[in-house]
């Protein structure tokens, strides 16, 4: 989304950056100055916090530092990390854990997150408030969220089995949400779709009111059904809002870390073990400096990559 | 715009202050850290008689433990000086002394006077010696401990369960003697109803996050003979980690959690086994000794319902070790206050008043006293229990050891993964690759 | 068929919004279930916290809140017999729990960290970032699109990745476990949201405000000062608020760079602990307490919502 932004700002800018030049120069400070005396600061620090240490971790990528061993020789050895990373089997079992959780939590909340801001779309009365409502869980810290929900899903003495049993009469305690393995990465999906509806359904909102009500009267005109109508055009038109959602949402759940580290710490066993939990435990548990490093810039190649080449999509998606 | 810039200002130059103001402690005050549990709260009342002696002031950052070695570690390794003392799990020993975290207590010790042969041998050797057994102290004894077990013996005398049990079993009900029988009585009382309620039988640590499940399964491991090395110093673990016995012992423990433990303890650790207990739906639980002196002191569950005893044995009599030695960090600004508290701590009528507040010295003064194995119902127990311990790797790499375990065990205990051989030679790679890391194989 | 209908396409009928506005209720109200329960928990007895099956009607008690602010021991009865009559109100309540308060727990300090460092650190991305974003609104700043783009990257670094080195960096430089350390890392992180909110308010504000007071002779400074600030009032609380709400919410570095003196409530509430057990309804009031600021927040945003979420990108 950045870049068709951008390229959108970069034309208007050219076009209306000529005419004044004039009143300017005569006091104090020159525009030049002040523009960079504003920018400054801001990329100091962001090339302080952000830039140095993103150099310094490639560097220690190819060491094997550790940082609990000050005292020790730092030895460089080349692409050893990278190797380990890549072909350590319970590494890329975390990378599938995290590609389950990703697939499944955007499927949830694409299709609900639209259904109901199309719902809401239909403007009954109070929707105002009750859309308020709805955004409440995205705004919650995710830690201490995942935190309360381990009480929700304890089986016995939680709300959630029970709630479950109600409706269908499976005993509560015969089921454990985090406990078991095969309801633990189901047991991620639902808090975190719990938490992220609001987020695709405000601006899949924002896109079903972007559409002109002339468009619709023209296809009323043309006598086109409903189903007709939403294939052609709400869905279209809603599309580029929606993967604009989906971009940023993925980027968010590839680097999930407290909100299940919270609920399962990566348990059973390994099974909702996520990349980032384990990028944790191997870099500030085992310290394994160096190794680490490699792992967290296989990371950001990861997603630094896939969303540069999702946005190019998004704005063929968009043009069209 | 200007005032609401100044209200901003005003607000946030307020809050500093009010936060650094708060933070800025008095100059005499040191702070210990431990974890947060039941023992810790003793050793605040304990404390108050330092600070009446010598106008110290003391403070405490606890933490609960399945936070407490990610958090002090890191804080150790981050060069922190948040604390001054530390009461550091024992596995820590190597890591604090090799890498600089830890004060060196010998010269100290020789000064003032302090023995340690005056601490029971077992703790000095896990609590304050790296290398281990030789005489380089890098802390004091400061709280014995080991995983032992508890029951409910208002239930295990009811005549009717008794007889049940009797006639299933052939013999008495009575506290287990091996852990074989441990399992037969869990299972007696898996899904059993007392008292009108479904009961289980047993709690025992699965926890993933921290060290639970390791610290568990290890007290049947250790009983059924497992050894981490052939020969001590070699680090040749091969048919000595995954020995027969091993295997035997790692299926026993999954076969007790499977068949005997309540729903929804898949995590359980310290708390989560109080938890079981008090509430009334397990028959055994295990524990550390740390939590008995509270437990017995419960009003629902405690006194004359209660039984204590050893982690049984089976092939071998063992249990697995617990507890922890006072450090003073080398990064702190108050060492000398720090070490005036290790000299009080140190003595013989400290020690006493420790143990009567239910903290556990490891004093020989206190634990050869005559009246010790009377002073508590579990003080008997204590004694057999810490005559045999065993514990974990303490070396440098103790964590990378300890996290491999605990994601072999919870595998194929809790998640179903593999076969315990599988999960034991699995284990042996994972911890062959640390040692060749470390330089060490 | 469709034209033959009483209604257009664009006004949905009576039925259809009722039918919408029912499925859209049921949602919402199932979707504060959880946060309900939360409020509830704080309400109860530790022993009605953890009943089975759970309680939906009960006694309410403000045990939860005085456990969230005290530490306890646990005494045999002969030592509270001993002791002189409770003087206040919540010292009769944690005596009937044959306890007594040993002193104040650190909830009060670690929720004033959070103050401290969300404030500061939201005061100075929100200032550096309405800096930066008049500059590349107003001026031709070369590369500006690089630049651009460049702050917003920052932001797709797994917090994980960029928490080895700046441990090491904070390690060095002494850093580690305070309040400023925090606060600077807060911004570095709150700066990319708050220069791509800022400059899309700037945008809005027509230049010929500034160009009127140029030629009323401000020099640029004052005509920032004077006329664009005041302008950006609402967008410049919008993002404040933003940038609260993430630092207020913020974890993993919390959790990662500090332990006692400067941890904030975000890795503290998961670990409060009752006296032998989890204390759920402790937990429940200290989680209430927390997410309050932010629902309040988020009532009082909702018309920017959608724009802080999506960096600018989409607004309304």
């Amino acid at each position: 989304m950045s870049q068709m932004q951008i390229s959108q700002r970069a034309a208007d800018r050219l076009a209306r950056s000529t005419p004044h030049g004039i009143a300017r120069r005569v006091r104090g400070l020159s525009d030049k100055a002040i523009a960079w005396l504003f920018i400054a600061p801001t990329i100091v620090l962001l090339l302080a916090i952000n830039v140095f240490p993103l150099i310094w971790t490639v560097y220690l990528s190819f060491t094997d530092f550790r940082a609990n061993r000050i005292n020790r020789a730092v030895e460089w050895v080349g692409l050893r990390n990278y190797e380990r990373v890549l072909t350590d089997p319970d590494i890329w079992h975390n990378m599938l854990v995290t590609a389950h959780f990703l697939f499944w939590t955007m499927f949830f909340q694409v299709l609900i997150g639209f259904a109901l801001a199309w719902l809401i779309n239909k403007n009954f009365r109070g929707h105002g408030v009750w859309t308020t409502i709805i955004l409440l869980p995205m705004m919650l810290s995710p830690a201490v969220v995942g935190n309360f929900w381990t009480f929700l899903y304890q089986p016995q003495i939680g709300l959630f089995n029970y709630v479950i049993s109600f409706f269908t009469g499976a005993d509560p305690s015969s089921f454990q949400m985090i406990g078991s393995v095969n309801l633990a990465p189901w047991a991620i999906v639902i808090v975190d779709t719990w938490m992220w509806t609001p987020y695709t359904m405000l601006i899949c909102l924002a896109g079903l009111r972007s559409i002109p009500d002339y468009i619709y009267e023209a296809a009323e005109v043309d006598r086109a059904g409903p189903f007709r109508t939403f294939w052609s055009i709400t869905l279209p038109m809603v599309m580029p809002f929606l993967m604009l959602a989906v971009l940023f949402r993925s980027i968010e759940n590839f680097k999930m870390f407290d909100l299940v580290v919270e609920l399962t710490s990566g348990g059973p066993g390994s099974v909702t073990e996520l990349a980032s939990i384990n990028l944790k435990r191997e870099a500030f548990e085992k310290w394994r400096t160096g190794l680490s490093s490699a792992f967290a810039i296989i990371l950001f190649v990861t997603v630094f990559g896939a969303a540069n080449i999702y946005v190019k999509a998004l704005n063929t998606v968009k043009s069209r | 715009m200007n005032g609401y810039r100044k209200t901003w200002a005003a607000v946030l130059c307020g809050t500093m202050l009010g936060g650094f103001a708060t933070t800025s402690a008095q100059a005499q005050d040191i702070t210990l850290c431990w974890a947060a549990w039941d023992p810790a709260n003793a050793l605040v009342e304990l404390s108050k008689d330092f600070t009446a002696e010598t106008g110290i002031g003391m403070k405490f950052e606890f933490v609960p433990w399945p936070n407490f070695a990610d958090r002090m570690l890191n804080e150790l390794n981050s060069g922190g000086k948040l604390c001054d003392l530390l009461i550091g799990d024992s596995q820590w020993i190597g890591g604090g002394a090799e890498n600089g975290h830890y004060v060196k207590l010998n010269d100290f010790f020789d000064a003032e006077g302090i023995s340690m042969d005056d601490f029971a041998p077992a703790t000095v050797y896990a609590y304050s010696t790296w290398p281990k057994g030789t005489p380089n102290y890098w802390a004091l004894p400061a709280m014995g401990d080991a995983n032992a077990w508890f029951y409910r013996k208002d239930w295990f005398s009811k005549p009717e369960i008794q007889e049940a049990f009797k006639a299933e079993y052939g013999r008495d009900l009575a506290p287990p003697e091996t852990q074989r029988e441990l399992m037969e009585i869990a299972r007696f009382f898996q899904g059993r109803e007392i008292d009108g309620k479904t009961r289980y039988g047993v709690n025992i640590f699965t926890e993933r996050g921290s060290e639970g499940i390791t610290m568990g399964a290890t007290g049947a491991l250790y009983a059924w003979g497992f050894k981490y090395e052939n020969t001590p110093g070699k680090y040749d673990m091969e048919g000595a980690v995954n020995s027969p016995e091993a295997v035997e012992a790692l299926e026993f423990y999954k076969e007790l959690y499977k068949c005997c433990t309540a729903p929804g303890y898949t995590d359980s650790y310290m708390q989560e086994s109080l938890d079981s207990f008090k509430s009334g739906q397990v028959a055994m639980a295990m524990n550390w000794f740390a939590f008995f002196p509270g437990l017995y002191k419960d009003e629902q569950v405690g006194g004359d319902k209660i039984g204590f005893f050893v982690n049984p044995k089976q092939n071998v009599e063992a249990s697995t070790l617990g507890g922890q030695g006072i450090s003073v960090i080398s990064y702190s600004e108050k060492k000398d206050e720090a070490l005036k508290y290790i000299k009080w701590f140190a003595q013989p009528a400290v020690q006493a008043k420790w143990w009567s507040l239910g903290g556990y010295s490891a004093h020989n003064s206190v634990l050869n006293d005559p009246g010790f194995k009377d002073s508590q119902p579990f003080a008997a127990d204590f004694l057999k229990a810490m005559g045999a311990v065993q514990d974990f790797w303490q070396e440098p790499a103790y964590a990378e050891l300890l996290l491999a375990m605990q994601k072999r065990l919870h595998d194929y205990i809790v998640a179903d993964q593999g076969t315990a051989q599988e999960a034991l030679d699995k284990l042996i790679a994972d911890w062959t690759e640390t040692f060749e890391d470390e330089g060490k194989l | 068929m469709s034209t033959s209908t009483a209604h257009s396409v664009v006004e949905p009928s009576r039925l259809t919004r009722t039918i919408a506005g029912t499925l859209v209720i049921v949602y919402a109200l199932v979707t504060m279930v959880p946060l309900a329960w939360i409020f509830l928990t704080g309400f109860k007895t530790p022993p009605d916290s953890i009943s089975y099956p759970p309680k939906v009607v009960f006694e309410p008690s403000l045990e939860g809140y005085v456990n969230l602010f005290t530490t306890r021991t646990r005494q045999t009865p002969d030592y509270m017999a001993s002791l002189p009559p409770p003087q206040t109100w919540y010292e009769e309540l944690v005596r009937s729990r044959q306890m007594v308060i040993a002193g104040p727990s650190k909830f009060g300090e670690r929720f004033l960290n959070s103050v401290i460092i969300g404030f500061g650190s939201t005061f100075l991305s929100v200032f550096l970032g309405t800096l930066a974003a008049y500059a590349f609104s107003r001026f031709r700043v070369p590369l500006a699109d690089d630049l651009l783009f460049f702050i917003l990257s920052t932001r797709m670094m797994p917090p994980i990745a960029v928490a080895i080195p700046i441990f090491l960096m904070y390690r060095t430089l002494g850093l580690s476990d305070t309040h400023l350390g925090m606060i600077i890392l807060y911004t570095a992180v709150n700066v990319s949201l708050s220069v791509w909110l800022l400059k899309g308010f700037v945008d809005e504000i027509p230049r010929e405000y500034e160009e009127a007071a140029l030629i009323d002779g401000y020099t640029r400074l004052q005509a920032f000062v004077k006329v664009v600030l005041p302008q950006m009032a609402t967008g410049i609380a919008a993002t404040a608020i933003f940038c609260l709400i993430f630092a207020w919410n913020e974890y993993a570095f919390a959790l990662l760079l500090t332990s006692g003196t400067a941890q904030t409530a975000p890795p503290f509430i998961p670990t409060i602990i009752g006296e032998g057990g989890l204390d759920w309804p402790a937990i429940g009031a200290g989680v209430t307490l927390f997410l309050l600021p932010v629902l309040v927040f988020t009532i009082l945003l909702r018309k920017h919502l959608l724009r802080g979420i999506t960096f600018g990108a989409v607004r309304k």
